[in-house]
């Protein structure tokens, strides 16, 4: 399975919860297979989804899910701790690790040679930590949002890429659209 | 009331419940007072451009935010403020210190200094400068200003309105 796969399983899940979503493909596909309103795609900024989905988990009570990458996860390092010591129990991290900038060419990031981010997630405090194969990112989600219980899941996955158009909807409609559901 | 006082009850009387820190020696006593208020979720992050990401979410989130730092930062966030902020029309007040500044004892703070102003004038982002300590009544007039027109804000403090670094 590849990242759109993954996307296609567990858009049924994550339609109804607020979903932070990466930049680039990731965002392009979501956008494409399910497009809602508590849908956040980042256009710009790689490596701020877990950021930005904490902040919005910190400051409202209903369930957030950040959708991020292994290569933006190691571009922007210090969210781990940050996650690990600011415990928002309506916060999921999904971090789809398929060892590849998709976004660029599939040029190989660190996480699919030596470095483990479930490891890394552990080493930085991080308490509910699952590593799942892509097959079981559904069900493993699904048990984390019952859970009520701020989790980190790794999914790996296979790395590759479909053709997907890019995002052309405003930003500040982006934007106003999900602080509606948010507020809602 | 110290100035660190002043300028924080400004932050909650213009309801400010979510500010992110990334530490500087002259931030130092408002960064305490962020800490002990408890109007304030201070979540201290770990480099300036996951700070705007905490504050964009908060802000999404219902809560205004603010971020403390020091103006090496601007060397950091270029992009997040432009991509992030900016790019969706988000309000973010920045209070700076603005190292580099008269009365400063390190000299490699001088060449970030020099580029401080350059950089937020050149990413259009209405730019506050605090000398004396008398400055800072206009405070609260910049936090309505800020979330009034959704920009980033940037509010620059330099020695010379903490005090100075002290006996040198």
């Amino acid at each position: 399975m590849i990242r759109s796969d993954v996307l296609r399983d567990i858009a049924p899940i994550i339609r109804d919860h607020l979903v932070v979503c990466n930049i680039g493909l990731p965002s392009q596909e979501l956008h494409l297979i399910d497009d809602q309103p508590s849908n956040f795609y980042m256009l710009g900024t790689m490596g701020l989804s877990s950021s930005i989905g904490l902040g919005v988990a910190l400051a409202q009570d209903k369930k957030v899910i950040s959708i991020d990458g292994d290569g933006s996860v190691l571009t922007n390092f210090g969210t781990l701790p940050t996650i690990a010591n600011n415990v928002a129990d309506n916060f999921i991290l999904l971090i789809i690790d398929n060892g590849s900038y998709g976004s660029t060419g599939d040029q190989p990031t660190y996480a699919g040679m030596k470095t483990s981010l479930t490891a890394v997630a552990k080493a930085c405090g991080c308490e509910n930590v699952v590593e799942c194969q892509a097959e079981d990112t559904g069900r493993v989600l699904q048990e984390a949002l019952d859970g009520n219980k701020m989790t980190i899941i790794v999914c790996k996955c296979e790395s590759g890429n479909i053709k997907v158009p890019v995002i052309t909807m405003d930003p500040v409609v982006i934007r106003d659209r999900f602080m509606k559901t948010a507020a809602g | 009331m110290s100035v660190s006082q002043k300028i924080v009850a400004d932050l909650v009387a213009n309801n400010i419940e979510f500010i992110t820190t990334v530490p500087c020696k002259q931030l130092a006593g408002v960064i305490d007072e962020v800490e002990a208020s408890p109007a304030i979720h201070h979540i201290p992050a770990n480099k300036e451009d996951e700070g705007i990401g905490l504050c964009a979410g908060a802000w999404m989130g219902g809560k205004r935010p603010a971020i403390i730092m020091q103006n090496t930062a601007i060397g950091v966030v270029v992009n997040t403020l432009v991509t992030l902020t900016q790019f969706y029309r988000m309000p973010l007040p920045m209070l700076i210190s603005y190292r580099g500044e008269l009365r400063e004892p390190v000299a490699c703070q001088v060449e970030m200094a020099v580029h401080t102003k350059a950089l937020l004038n050149q990413l259009h982002i209405p730019t506050y400068h605090f000398h004396k300590e008398a400055d800072a009544a206009e405070l609260d007039a910049i936090l309505k200003y800020t979330f009034m027109c959704n920009k980033p804000v940037a509010i620059l403090t330099d020695a010379s309105f903490w005090g100075g670094y002290g006996d040198q």
